[in-house]
């Protein structure tokens, strides 16, 4: 057996505990130990990848009982590629973490953030749908704490109402698998698919309520309107590095979503059919609306890369609801840079809060204030989907895909206008933070000649070198989805073609006597 | 028998959903518990209710045998809904007292407040 499958889990999950438990009180073995890991991690996604490039589904047996019976990890294209963005995305995260001090402000923020990885590494790599729920509850549980992570009054409270919304999913989730269980008698995803493929067309009420269900709690994970209420208050009051990590967890919401609807409910079965479309459809084109509405009212730079968050969330998931390979693929690459876009406004977001506060008003300049507005232009056009970012080829191939669907004009429509709305948004909040600070008008004490020694005052950061260099890090990752887009497509087709027979899948894991 | 699980999970279940619309946190991690026990008796209930069957297979004599898997799935849902509800009490409580107040609503004042400062 392949034991690289089981790696992702398994060194996060050994990782975080060491820490914890040898080295509590050193900070500096902490950071140490915490970016050897992500980079092992790193590593061990690379290798993955390029195991499953092939085409193979891997199926790596827990405990070597065989599949229906025991829990089985799955290895195929998409997981190794969500595995993989999830360590692109820990890295800078975990650099500007410890150069902008973040995780000297609370304790035990990188043990908290291992078993972060853990989880979301786990809910890409499972191939059970209860096994799902527990690494659910995993990635949940760390990101409370690292939600609260630093305290303060009004992030406590807003930490209460996150806990609150994602136990009640959790609860609605385990009824949705419930459910699921008392028709099909199985969890695993896999042989789920091949029970619902035989069940009578009289007996599938139940299996439909399930599907729903199972739909509505993956919609709360991925934020989907009506079920966003939770997003922006959690993110704009957590840490931000933490919020730029946050942007993969939506994803997981987005992935289950492809993968227990291309599989166990795919677009063949008949009992589910054009169900899960039907409804994700306008919530997407809502959620979308909504989010670029709240772009534009938001009154706090936090508050508005939340909503950021949650308008791509309905671009990407406006492409998986309409479930043909093509979209898939779009959705799959822009899958790749809302996640990266985000966490880089989020990053930005975070080098403003610290100098001056969030609020999009004008106020003095800050330090170093040329270069965060450069990067925050960058965020900005990546997010808006403008040229010469990946987002713009990411919407432009949601956009064709849209093209041959029956409510093309809308979903056209939604997207151009959302976009719009976001552009005007982002550079209306641009201009207040960035520009408007070297107004002479409310610059009364200070004249405004004075304003290069502000900007070249020293930046809050304990090591600011590395923050940027974190933060260029993500910019150079939106770079290269833009340089390497041909070869990053071609990949997203072929994860699309692999999802979309998932008979492939079902021989893999039950062993073809099927 | 099915009829008393059934309107014990969904008296559970009602009594949860109108505990978490309060307003205060100690209704709402009530309701959120409440919430919990209705799922665990539900998910007890997808295997089928059986009567004094046990859950292993009897391989001498022709007995009747109930599913085991829900009752490992229970004792993972009610390990994990005990240790989440444990969180969420103490978020609440730190929550209450660093801000003198238990109402879980956002108050204006809050979204007013920069979320970016720390204590």
């Amino acid at each position: 057996m392949n034991h690289w499958i089981v790696a992702p889990i398994v060194l996060p999950a050994i990782l975080a505990p060491f820490i914890i438990m040898v080295l509590r009180y050193h900070l500096d073995l902490q950071r140490i130990f915490s970016v050897a890991g992500v980079v092992a991690l790193l590593g061990i996604a690379l290798t993955i990848t390029a195991q499953a490039a092939g085409g193979d589904i891997l199926v790596y047996e827990l405990g070597d009982w065989p599949a229906p019976f025991g829990i089985v990890l799955v290895l195929d294209r998409m997981s190794a590629m969500m595995v993989l963005l999830t360590a692109l995305l820990a890295l800078p995260i975990v650099l500007y973490a410890i150069a902008s001090g973040w995780d000297d402000r609370g304790k035990h923020f990188h043990a908290l953030f291992h078993f972060q990885l853990m989880g979301v590494c786990g809910a890409f790599l499972t191939g059970d749908a209860f096994n799902l729920f527990v690494f659910f509850e995993v990635l949940l549980i760390a990101s409370y704490g690292l939600m609260t992570h630093g305290g303060g009054s009004v992030r406590l409270k807003a930490g209460v109402q996150y806990v609150a919304y994602n136990l009640l999913g959790s609860t609605l989730f385990l009824f949705a698998l419930g459910t699921l269980y008392a028709v099909t008698g199985t969890l695993n995803m896999a042989d789920m698919a091949v029970r619902v493929a035989e069940l009578p067309a009289e007996d599938t009420a139940l299996l439909r309520v399930g599907a729903v269900l199972l739909l509505l709690v993956f919609c709360i994970k991925a934020a989907v309107l009506p079920l966003h209420f939770w997003l922006p208050a959690s993110y704009a009051n957590a840490p931000l590095p933490v919020a730029a990590l946050f942007a993969i967890m939506t994803k997981v919401g987005a992935y289950s979503i492809l993968r227990m609807y291309t599989l166990g409910f795919g677009p063949e079965v008949e009992a589910t059919q054009g169900l899960v479309g039907a409804w994700l459809q306008p919530a997407a084109l809502l959620t979308l609306a909504v989010g670029a509405i709240g772009i534009l009212g938001a009154q706090h730079i936090a508050r508005m890369v939340a909503f950021c968050a949650i308008a791509s969330m309905g671009t990407l998931l406006i492409a998986i609801s309409l479930f043909t390979e093509t979209a898939t693929a779009a959705a799959l690459y822009y899958i790749y840079h809302s996640t990266l876009a985000t966490a880089l406004l989020f990053l930005v977001a975070d080098l403003v809060m610290q100098r001056r506060g969030g609020a999009i008003t004008p106020m003095p300049p800050i330090p170093q204030g040329g270069l965060i507005a450069a990067l925050f232009f960058v965020g900005a056009i990546g997010l808006a989907g403008m040229p010469p970012l990946s987002g713009f080829i990411g919407k432009l191939l949601v956009l064709d895909t849209a093209r041959d669907a029956p409510d093309a004009n809308v979903i056209w429509a939604v997207i151009l206008i959302g976009s719009f709305v976001t552009i005007v948004a982002l550079a209306r909040a641009g201009s207040l933070i960035f520009w408007k600070s070297h107004d002479a008008q409310h610059n009364t004490e200070m004249d405004p000649e004075n304003d290069e020694d502000i900007i070249r005052a020293p930046a809050p950061e304990p090591w600011p070198g590395l923050a940027f260099t974190a933060v260029f890090g993500i910019v150079l990752g939106l770079v290269m989805l833009t340089l390497f887009a041909g070869p990053a497509l071609e990949y997203a087709n072929k994860t699309a073609e692999q999802l979309f027979t998932p008979e492939d899948y079902i021989t893999a894991v039950l062993g073809g006597e099927e | 028998m099915e009829v008393l699980v059934a309107s014990a999970v969904g008296v559970l279940t009602a009594a949860g959903i109108f505990l978490i619309l309060r307003r205060r946190t100690f209704p709402v991690i009530l309701g959120l518990s409440l919430l919990t026990y209705a799922v665990n008796v539900f998910l007890f209930a997808t295997g089928r209710l059986a009567l004094n069957a046990p859950a292993v297979l009897n391989k001498y004599k022709d007995v009747p045998y109930t599913d085991p898997l829900p009752q490992a799935l229970v004792l993972t849902a009610i390990v994990i809904s005990f240790g989440m509800t444990a969180v969420i009490v103490m978020i609440a409580l730190s929550a209450y007292l660093s801000s003198k107040d238990d109402h879980i609503d956002m108050t204006a004042q809050d979204s007013v407040d920069a979320p970016g400062e720390d204590a």
